[in-house]
């Protein structure tokens, strides 16, 4: 018998209960994209399932728009690791949203060859025409400005990716045709790189 | 020279499996090599001089080699295709215009160090390119120049390409290690090293795009023709990016036999400093390395004739800055991606980084101090080797050489208050104008 008091260890003792931001609705895959997943879990060892959170989470941005508290935990239960080291890796890039972001997202690179092309002026018009700061989202949802570091373009600088498209050589005057290119055309006017390889299908 | 890995790039179909195999001899290296053993391979490679393009500049042969043979495990090539140091831009023009140049690579690669697989990690932002890369290896696979029994030689070999999110750390060779298992992009402490235990604790040789899209000029052309083309212990073909304050940046293929001067001024590559300024300094191998002056600029770009001049060629990424160049806002500019970028798993590079980039930013402000430039020098000096990997040296050498070269104009800064450089001039110039 301990000269210590009885002390409880049942359901009364107080557990962290660390809940995830944003957790949003119930997230699944589409079948398509759940099919997806399985293509490409099978690269990586079997024992490595884990390997896939990279894809796993760009396919959940993909059909969502963002990465939400369900959707971690979904990708976690897939892969087999925890709620947790799924929102480590979400929290540590870059390119993942917690947040729900524009229709497109324009990222403006600012790093130094792009910088010393005028990308802060870049910037300035386009949170000009949007009415917004960099870090936010237009009144209609259509556009994010966000500022971002080297993009690997700095020949053609400054540089300006939408979604996963780079628009070269961007300056004040052809900011205002990008996005109104974007408004009519959408998607379909997004350009790549001057070198982009013309793949079909 | 003429350019070999470059040389078709802007031809329309140059990126094709077709134009490759007529115009390339395609895959033809990778039916060589089958026929001779892996050490033959390795011997080739070393006797070639081929040195890694990613930035080190450490023999490709000599990494192979040291890939643990007597492992029971498996082993891996693993591309670095990540391409993130400022300046760089070379990798996605061989990924994009030239795929089965390295998808070839990547195979001969695995066979010489008795690899199934190669994981080719691109950054995020490269998914046009990626794409392109995905549909090549699709379309080698499709024609069994990778795959299962490679030209009936019994050898296996997968490529497959995994996509980073956004992260400078991840071109560190063991950070892309974790990023590419599933983790957050922080390096390990070596040793070990990624040829004893890399990816997934196997013996693992990360090497970058530029190469292994060499490799396979080395099977075909020997290891004496390569290591002609260029100095001594510099052979090869060089692939070099400029950018900044030049009349036609971009990608030039060259001997390291070139002058870092050629590289800039001549017609044939960069045309010299835009608008009829005049050149002020070179940053010659991406924004981790010493600053050069137009004085130094009469040095082969070769990793050793770099290194000879006080600085490293790195990535070849050259940035050209004229006279409209404020130093303080350079340096404040390196240090806000620095400190953006720092992985935050060792103390003096998350600190200290944060710290210069403060101190940078009082000095441009007109706030500074006469002791904080001493100050910048001696927090860049205590990151400086005080970290696991290069990030934090490569995280202060922006501000040590900025101070050493023109210490005159953080003075002036603090003691005028704003810049003495004609910075309002860069500002009234149209943006993009090259």
């Amino acid at each position: 018998m301990s000269f210590h008091p009885p002390m409880a260890y049942d359901a009364t003792f107080q557990r962290s209960k660390r809940t995830l931001a944003e957790p949003g609705e119930p997230f699944t895959y589409t079948a398509e994209n759940r099919a997806k997943l399985d293509e490409i879990v099978a690269r990586y060892p079997a024992e490595q399932r884990r390997s896939a959170v990279l894809p796993a989470l760009y396919l959940v941005q993909y059909q969502q728009g963002y990465i939400t508290g369900h959707a971690m935990e979904y990708v976690a239960g897939l892969l087999g690791i925890t709620p947790a080291d799924v929102e480590d890796v979400v929290s540590y890039y870059t390119m993942f949203y917690t947040k729900p972001v524009g229709k497109f997202v324009l990222s403006v690179c600012r790093t130094l060859s792009c910088a010393i092309n005028g990308a802060e002026r870049v910037v300035h018009e386009l949170c000009h025409q949007l009415h917004v700061k960099p870090g936010e989202t237009d009144a209609t949802g259509t556009f994010t400005v966000l500022e971002v570091e080297c993009l690997g373009a700095c020949d053609k600088a400054p540089v300006i990716m939408v979604n996963d498209a780079w628009h070269e050589k961007q300056s004040p005057d052809t900011v205002k045709q990008l996005l109104d290119d974007l408004r009519a055309k959408g998607e379909s006017s997004l350009t790549d790189c001057h070198m982009a390889a013309k793949v079909k299908g | 020279m003429e350019p070999l890995i470059t040389q078709f790039v802007r031809e329309p179909n140059g990126f094709t499996l077709d134009h490759y195999l007529q115009k390339q001899h395609g895959y033809e290296a990778l039916r060589t090599a089958l026929t001779q053993t892996p050490d033959q391979i390795i011997e080739l490679v070393k006797a070639s001089g081929l040195r890694g393009r990613g930035g080190a500049g450490f023999p490709t042969g000599m990494k192979w080699q040291f890939v643990d043979k007597k492992s029971a495990k498996p082993r891996y090539i693993v591309c670095n295709a990540d391409e993130s140091e400022p300046g760089t831009f070379k990798d996605h023009v061989i990924m994009e215009r030239n795929p089965h140049l390295l998808i070839e690579g990547c195979a001969i690669g695995c066979y010489a160090i008795g690899a199934k697989v190669a994981y080719i990690y691109i950054r995020g932002e490269f998914y046009h390119v990626q794409r392109v890369l995905e549909r090549a290896i699709d379309e080698a696979r499709a024609k069994g120049y990778i795959g299962k029994n490679i030209f009936g030689s019994g050898f296996d070999c997968e490529v497959y390409v995994h996509r980073g999110a956004g992260a400078y750390e991840a071109g560190e060779e063991t950070a892309l290690l974790e990023s590419l298992e599933g983790k957050r992009a922080q390096p390990r402490n070596k040793p070990p090293f990624p040829a004893v235990a890399g990816l997934y604790g196997c013996p693992t040789a990360v090497n970058n795009v530029e190469t292994l899209s060499n490799v396979p000029l080395i099977v075909n052309k020997g290891a004496e023709w390569f290591a002609a083309l260029g100095p001594e212990k510099n052979g090869g073909p060089k692939l070099y990016c400029v950018s900044g304050h030049v009349k036609k940046p971009g990608v030039f293929e060259a001997s390291m036999n070139i002058t870092l001067r050629e590289l800039i001024e001549s017609d044939q590559f960069a045309g010299g400093v835009r608008d009829g300024r005049t050149l002020k300094a070179v940053i010659p191998g991406g924004s981790s390395v010493p600053i050069l002056l137009p004085d130094q600029l009469d040095v082969q770009a070769s990793f050793d004739g770099v290194a000879k001049a006080g600085s490293l060629l790195g990535s070849a990424a050259i940035i050209v800055l004229d006279d409209t160049t404020c130093m303080v806002w350079l340096a404040q500019n390196l240090l806000h991606f620095y400190k953006h970028e720092s992985c935050g798993k060792c103390t003096p590079c998350r600190e200290g980084t944060d710290w210069l980039f403060k101190l940078l930013s009082k000095i441009e402000n007109g706030q500074g101090q006469m002791r904080d430039i001493d100050l910048l020098n001696s927090i860049a000096g205590n990151i400086t080797g005080k970290t696991l990997c290069a990030f934090g040296d490569a995280a202060s050498t922006p501000v040590l050489t900025t101070i050493k070269n023109f210490r005159h104009e953080f003075e002036a800064h603090v003691r005028e208050g704003r810049c003495t450089v004609p910075a309002a001039w860069r500002a009234s110039q149209p943006v993009g104008a090259h």
